[in-house]
């Protein structure tokens, strides 16, 4: 019982603290670049505002185009709360272990991507394409560091995981920090950050992420919007699940809840002003060069998990 | 004793083949479209699900034994029913009924003379297949094998005024052969030299490791020509797009697996000791032909030889798993073994179900259009809706996305990757790891190109404003009755496949035991039907029928909320133009366009030949071409090197008697000088 309604928690704890977590990024962004920002609450007004307003759909879209909202939301929610956050005793990962974890995201994307090809405009299929494009190779990549993480522990499943590199005296695997180089490249393209993509901007011949829900409004755009807030609090707390797991709660301990709620909060204000400090230091890349960061990413991830295999860490 | 006692599930299983025989001969003898569409496929589906039901209830039961005297005198049919020949046929039987149900509306337009023959034909090559894995001895074996060949040889060649069809149909019937020689070598030096070509004689023969490998080596190397390993998959993207798309299904989904059958028959059955380097093999071969395939996939612009490419993709994923299988056995690791042996033959049974119904809906999308070349597609989800929400089951289970078929079979092969440290050879395990990451971007990559496939058919707008294909957009029209209940079956089979894994794995447990003496299903039943886990739960689980009640519960629950806080206030409009001052419908990507960025990565593997218009042309004129390298790698030389010699053998022929003469004399001195 217990566990279900710390899952419940969860639940209720990542659809709320997600759009929290971007403005965060943003507000850290504005003060690097020294704007005085729109404040950490802008995502939660943005979501009302788009909540408020007319949907437009263009003439021919599909069924699929409207149904892609939901399930983007809805697959990217329960990715975020099956990662353990503030505590391990999480029924859900039973269900779903890293390898299904890895299938949803792909899940999100072909979603997102046929919905951007519904419509039939020159920038949806674009966006499309460079979306697919980033992904054969990010999803490799994750699936490797998992893997990595995977072998160590001796389980796929993310609570096993958490609790082996959480509770075991402190070690330090070579591989994972092959891992986690690879991790934080992927999670720039996966995010539609700097530099693969650039949150802020529209109309570029760069963009993917901003390609793909050109057509998309009101509240189908704030469900998108919102989904993609989740799916940042995901990364973000399967970095801190695989590469820092410390204070998150172990099963049946409850005392320790407050404090890993706390570790949780320290951990997302530490990420989210590194990641907008590593925005803010790099530059844009060209398209054309990405298929390259990628590739670095995915070769990273295939040595930290040889480097498991020839040395037994 | 009653008829049912003494009825066993072998004579079932032959009583419908003796029915698909006889209904192809009634095919033959009426010659009446109507007549045919409306009664002989329907009628073969139901043979089909008699077979598949026979096969089902001896999967757990004795191996059944039957010997039908024809043949040559002195050398009679030998058959058998194992685990391993039911979970085929059972394949065979289970994917046989939606292509059925789904030519019964497909060839309602054929002219009845031709569509009679093609029924013959059709049964012919089912019957063919389930003798092939029915066989007992390298006899009947060879004799199903090369009928299946054949009667598939000219179902390929339906069209056969088609000069390409009839280039694309020798160049299976080529491929064919060759490999069929291979597996003949193989039996023969499987048998041991006793004369004695039946499989139980095979398997007491023991080999020696030298020959045993020979005989493995044969086997891989004439199955895979069947399968389509690389480098002997050219055939398969010139024969799928050539036949009917029912016998693309039929061929991609169920003749492929006879392989897959063979290759499993001979090395955990018939030889008895498995070496590690042949799995090895298998396994690089394995991976090596899923990355080409999936790759060129990718830069296809025909939807079937798209679909062709796919199939050799996931030849090499089941490959994969039965090299992985074997480099478990052969260090009596069997519960991995067992493992590894899931994953591939559940691989193989969901791969006949997606492929099937994929190539089905090109059936139907080229029976509404006429048209197969994707860059002329588009948009169909507005006027074919139903075929759209099907075959978007099939484009998201081949994309190997949970909940659905494909993702199981991937998870079990990777879980299997991920429990092998310590192999205690270091070579593999450098292997391994290379592996599953390769194993992970051809899943990838498989992503990909079902978001082109089904994107460029369905999605946007059509492509040649308001023609698709050979027709008016607004004449295109949704696929009919029997098409539907073909695709229907097919669908919910990838569903159900993917929902409720462990039941099905149970059925696929008495397979491990025949080949590997070990099983999944004690561990997978420990934590009810609901779980899925290998090994232990600590170390993985997964439960797809959880995860789909989630999401589907996350979508409604979603809605509920958007529906009670929003006002719900929708307008329609056109799409948004950027504020360029034109947007048409040839502005979306094509087919091309959609694969340009693989083409540039993946260069070095492709062929490429363009033609680009210069900045004054006229008459701008795009044309590009990615072709095979293989064939000027592999093939092209072979080719000359062949003509070479027949010229070299060419000189010897003057057409004179007395040139013939002397030759005759030449040898005849030779060889009395080699006698002495």
């Amino acid at each position: 019982m217990n566990s279900l309604l710390l899952q419940l928690i969860q639940d209720a704890l990542v659809v709320l603290i997600a759009p929290l977590l971007l403005g965060w990024v943003n507000q850290c962004r504005a003060w690097l670049q020294n704007r005085s920002g729109a404040g950490v609450l802008q995502p939660y007004r943005n979501l009302i505002k788009l909540f408020h307003k007319d949907a437009v759909l263009a003439n021919n879209a599909s069924p699929l185009f409207r149904a892609t909202p939901y399930i983007l939301f809805a697959s990217m929610w329960l990715a975020a709360s099956l990662v353990p956050v503030i505590a391990t005793d999480l029924p859900l990962s039973q269900a779903v272990d890293v390898i299904a974890l890895v299938g949803i995201f792909a899940l999100a994307r072909v979603f997102i991507s046929l919905a951007a090809m519904d419509v039939g405009t020159s920038f949806g299929t674009m966006g499309a394409r460079r979306e697919m494009l980033v992904g054969f190779l990010a999803e490799p990549a994750l699936l490797m560091v998992f893997f990595t993480a995977a072998t160590i522990s001796h389980s796929t499943s993310l609570v096993t995981i958490v609790e082996t590199l959480a509770h075991k005296q402190f070690v330090i695997y070579p591989s994972l920090a092959f891992a986690a180089i690879a991790f934080v490249m992927v999670m720039l393209a996966e995010n539609a950050r700097i530099p693969v993509d650039n949150p802020a901007t529209h109309l570029e011949l760069t963009m993917i992420h901003e390609a793909m829900i050109l057509e998309y409004s009101a509240r189908h755009l704030a469900l998108i919007e919102w989904a993609s807030a989740l799916k940042l609090l995901a990364y973000f707390t399967i970095a801190c699940a695989l590469f820092m797991p410390w204070g998150i709660a172990e099963v049946g301990n409850l005392a320790a809840l407050p404090v890993a709620l706390l570790a949780l909060f320290i951990k997302l204000l530490l990420g989210g002003a590194g990641l907008a400090l590593l925005e803010t230091v790099t530059a844009k890349m060209r398209i054309f060069r990405v298929p390259e960061f990628m590739g670095t990413a995915f070769l990273l991830a295939v040595l930290g998990m040889l480097i498991h295999f020839l040395l037994g860490s | 004793m009653t008829i049912a006692s003494t009825l066993l599930p072998i004579d079932v299983a032959l009583g419908a083949v003796v029915c698909w025989l006889l209904l192809g001969l009634a095919g033959l003898l009426l010659q009446n479209t109507m007549a045919i569409t409306r009664y002989i496929f329907p009628a073969g589906a139901l043979a089909a699900l008699l077979l598949a039901a026979a096969a089902l209830s001896n999967l757990g039961g004795d191996s059944n034994v039957a010997v039908l005297p024809l043949g040559l005198p002195d050398l009679p049919f030998h058959l058998r029913l194992d685990a391993l020949s039911a979970f085929f046929l059972l394949l065979l039987g289970a994917a046989s009924v939606g292509i059925s149900l789904y030519s019964a509306g497909y060839f309602r337009d054929m002219e009845g003379s031709a569509l009679g023959l093609l029924c013959f034909e059709y049964h012919i090559f089912l019957a063919s297949m389930a003798l092939v894995f029915m066989a007992d001895d390298a006899y009947l074996f060879m004799v199903a094998w090369e009928t299946m060949a054949l009667s598939s040889y000219f179902l390929v060649t339906t069209d056969h005024h088609v000069a390409q069809t009839r280039r694309a149909g020798f160049l299976y019937l080529l491929i064919a052969h060759i490999g069929a020689i291979a597996i003949l070598l193989s039996f023969g030096v499987m048998q041991g030299g006793q004369g004695d070509y039946t499989f139980a004689s095979m398997r007491d023969a023991h080999l020696n490791a030298f020959w045993a490998s020979a005989t493995f080596l044969l086997a891989l190397f004439g199955f895979g020509a069947k399968a389509g390993i690389l480098p002997l998959h050219v055939w398969l993207p010139e024969a799928h797009p050539a036949a009917p798309s029912p016998i693309s299904a039929m061929m991609s989904g169920i003749m492929l697996k006879t392989a897959i059958y063979g290759i499993l028959r001979v090395s955990f059955d018939l030889l008895d000791t498995p070496q590690w380097w042949w799995g090895a093999l298998a396994l690089t071969l394995g991976l090596l032909t899923a990355l080409y395939g999936v790759l060129f996939a990718a830069v296809q612009t025909d939807m079937k030889r798209l679909l062709a490419y796919s199939s050799i993709e996931n030849i090499g994923i089941i490959l994969t798993g039965i090299g992985l299988a074997i480099v478990f056995h052969s260090f009596q690791k069997e519960a991995l073994a067992a493992l590894a042996l899931t994953a591939a033959l559940y691989h193989s049974f969901n791969h006949a179900f997606m492929k099937g119904l994929l190539f089905l809906g090109t059936g139907s999308v080229l029976h509404a259009t006429g048209e197969r070349n994707l860059g002329k597609l588009g948009g169909l989800i507005h006027r074919m809706p139903k075929l759209a929400l099907l075959v978007l089951v099939g484009t998201l289970a081949l994309a190997g996305l949970p909940p659905l078929n494909g993702f199981v079979s991937e998870w079990l092969l990777l879980q299997a990757f991920l429990l092998s440290p310590g192999l205690p050879h270091s070579y593999l395990n450098m292997l391994i790891p290379i592996a599953a990451a390769a194993l992970a971007l051809a899943a990838a990559l498989a992503g990909y190109v079902m978001v082109k496939f089904y994107g460029v058919i369905f999605l946007g707008q059509p492509r040649g404003s308001d023609v698709v294909g050979q027709k008016a957009f607004d004449d295109v029209h949704d696929v009919g009755i029997w098409e539907r209940i073909g695709l229907t079956w097919l669908a919910l089979g990838c569903i159900l496949l993917g929902v409720f894994p462990v039941f099905f794995i149970l059925h696929i447990d008495f397979v491990s035991q025949l080949l590997v003496g070990h099983t999944l299903g004690v561990s997978a039943a420990q934590t009810g039907w609901l779980w899925l886990t290998p090994i232990q739960p600590e170390r993985a689980s997964y439960s797809p029928l959880i995860l789909f009640v989630i999401i589907i519960v996350g979508v409604l629950f979603t809605l509920y909320g958007v529906k009670k806080f929003y006002h719900g206030r929708l307008r329609r409009g056109p799409a948004w133009d950027c504020g360029y001052p034109e947007q048409t419908a040839r502005m979306q990507d094509t087919a091309e366009g959609f694969g340009q960025p693989i083409r540039q990565i993946f260069q070095l593997f492709f062929g490429i030949t363009r033609e680009v218009p210069g900045p004054f042309d006229k008459k701008p004129h795009y044309h590009g071409e990615t072709s095979d390298r293989l064939w000027e790698w592999c093939y092209l030389p072979i080719a000359r090197l062949t003509d070479k010699i027949s010229a070299l053998t060419g000189k010897l022929q003057h057409g004179r008697i007395h040139a013939y003469l002397l030759y005759s004399f030449v040898t005849l001195l030779a060889l009395l000088a080699f006698v002495r």
